[in-house]
């Protein structure tokens, strides 16, 4: 735990919307969260519980009402900070991200963000392949229009137009949403590649239980502007009761340990994955292997 | 084939080709995304569609709201073939569509306003009106939202109002395109358990598109479709079956039935037709008194 280093932290952060009127909302409520270098942390809340709103203050798109946000120990707030840096260093991938694709070529649009930082035609050219070799688009397709491709095709080219600006993290809000499975496994996939080949930190805003359960190494649970849960999926996801009180689920697998508890069955409670539930269930059903 | 009172919906060899142009608007090629489709759907069924995207389940469904129509073979909807111009507002009555983004449906700024939009188009008398609108929002369970403006609702109140505004139209059947891909757990539970017991207590034709494999198991019936066919049809027991036809289809079953296939590869003798957690449990407590 000793050797974490913190890459994002907030400082009793709170977000109003609409101050002074009444319509007064907020949004965030006193936040205090540090995310760590090299973590993938996954973000679950009901619609409107805050996490759209806390994910704009992590690149500084949204200035806290008070608090500070800190990137590396800087507040990016600070007027010497320059915001195009963190923007840079901090890419956020909106939800679905293939509607702000707009140049005539693949290659064009992913290079949109390396030439906005004034680099070299060289290194635009070197880090636009590296990008979509990262995200399993092929030079074939380079001079293609991205109106082209298929959905989650395109998602992969709006994904690698972020991955150019070589960003130490990474957030992205439901990468999935609207994808069918081929296509959400590709992209997880490739969100777990740059996770574990170039040790960007990734956030991961998710509606998908399973989804979460099978990729990231911690949870935050946003409710009412506040940080209801925090830890392991493991730890998070026994709280059942919390969570569907809060709008949320646990994954299919883990409600089913639940009733196999109550049927008498001698399981865990924190098996998340298929993969584990088989195990579980090859010992309890007495069959060795 | 003939066309009997007890279809909603019957496709003959129904065909959509389009065409890519070049930038001299020249065709540059032809696509069939539809391949002489046949297909019977009987009135009261609940009927959902899987397939990756492309694969063609989205032209289907804009076909049988007369949104497309074929450019080979004929589709009727109640009777009515799509292609017959005096029939076009008929069939849209009858096949009332709900899409993807419940924010892209919603035009009023009050709810039941919204909700009274279709049928003041119809000309209907205002005692009328008023008592659709009351009917339509008690079945979505939004009669306490009537009042509010619908930008303030979450995603899976704005698609109730949605559906609320294709019943007050008084269909026979509706078509869901994806109704809870932009939702939240809980709003994907309110629509869907919405259209279940509509289906049920009305008896509204339902024609269900969605990649959540979870959301079908319910249905009366599931088409699987691929490169602009029907490749599998039956019932949820029958297609989740073929664990590894759906898998190289690039589709997904339920979790607990991947659980109860992964476990019969471990040579555990459990049943292949394990759709819900509760028939998972029940197969289990079998073995293990075994």
């Amino acid at each position: 735990m000793s050797a974490k280093t913190k890459i994002i932290e907030l400082n009793k952060v709170s977000h109003l919307y609409s101050a002074g009127t009444p319509f007064e909302k907020e949004a965030l409520k006193d936040i205090n969260l540090s995310i760590y270098q090299g973590e993938f942390v996954g973000i679950i809340g009901h619609t409107g519980s805050g996490k759209s709103t806390l994910m704009q203050h992590f690149n500084g798109l949204l200035k806290p009402t008070s608090g500070t946000v800190l990137f590396k120990g800087k507040d990016i707030h600070h007027e010497e900070v320059n915001k195009k840096t963190i923007r840079q260093k901090i890419g956020l991938v909106f939800q679905y991200p293939e509607h702000q694709l707009f140049e005539m070529t693949i290659f064009e649009d992913v290079a949109f963000g390396p030439k906005n930082m004034g680099l070299s035609e060289e290194e635009i050219k070197q880090r636009v392949e590296e990008s979509l070799k990262i995200v399993g688009i092929g030079p074939e397709l380079y001079e293609k229009s991205p109106f082209e491709l298929s959905g989650g095709q395109k998602r992969r080219v709006a994904i690698a137009g972020v991955v150019a600006m070589q960003p130490e993290v990474l957030i992205l809000d439901e990468p999935t949403a609207g994808l069918d499975p081929r296509g959400r496994d590709e992209i997880l996939a490739e969100i777990q590649n740059l996770h574990e080949t170039l040790g960007i930190t990734i956030i991961l805003v998710s509606h998908s239980m399973e989804d979460i359960a099978r990729f990231v190494d911690r949870l935050i649970v946003m409710h009412r502007g506040d940080v209801a849960f925090d830890g392991t999926p493991k730890e998070v996801f026994l709280h059942v009761k919390e969570l569907e009180q809060i709008g949320l689920a646990v994954p299919q697998i883990t409600y089913l340990m639940h009733q196999l508890k109550a049927r008498g069955f001698n399981v865990p409670l924190d098996v998340l994955t298929i993969e584990e539930a088989v195990q579980v269930i090859r010992s309890q059903v007495g069959i060795q292997k | 084939m003939g066309v009997g009172m007890k279809q909603m919906v019957v496709a003959q060899g129904l065909t959509y080709e389009y065409h890519i142009r070049d930038e001299q608007g020249k065709v540059e090629q032809t696509e069939q995304a539809l391949k002489s489709i046949n297909l019977s759907i009987e009135k009261g069924q609940f009927v959902a569609i899987l397939g990756h995207n492309g694969s063609g389940k989205s032209t289907l469904a804009k076909h049988m709201n007369a949104l497309l129509f074929p450019t080979g073979g004929t589709l009727w909807i109640k009777g009515m073939d799509t292609q017959d111009e005096d029939k076009l507002w008929d069939i849209r009555q009858s096949a009332g569509m709900v899409f993807q983004n419940p924010d892209n449906q919603i035009i009023a700024t009050i709810v039941e306003e919204d909700v009274a939009f279709g049928p003041e188009n119809l000309g209907i008398s205002s005692p009328e009106i008023r008592k659709r609108v009351d009917d339509s929002l008690r079945a979505v369970q939004m009669t306490e939202y009537q009042g509010h403006a619908p930008h303030l609702l979450s995603g899976g109140q704005k698609q109730r109002v949605a559906i609320a505004g294709v019943l007050a139209m008084k269909p026979e059947c509706i078509i869901l395109d994806e109704p809870t891909a932009m939702l939240d757990p809980s709003g994907r539970k309110e629509v869907l358990d919405t259209v279940y017991q509509l289906n049920q207590k009305e008896k509204i034709t339902t024609i269900l598109i969605t990649h959540y494999m979870e959301e079908v198991i319910r249905a009366h019936r599931v088409i699987v479709m691929e490169q602009g066919e029907i490749v599998m049809d039956g019932t949820p027991k029958e297609i989740f079956k073929q664990v590894e036809v759906l898998k190289q289809l690039g589709l997904d079953v339920p979790q607990v039935t991947e659980l109860a296939y992964m476990l019969r590869k471990e040579g555990i003798p459990i049943s292949d037709e394990i759709l819900t957690i509760e028939e998972m449990v029940e197969s289990l407590c079998q073995l293990k008194q075994k």
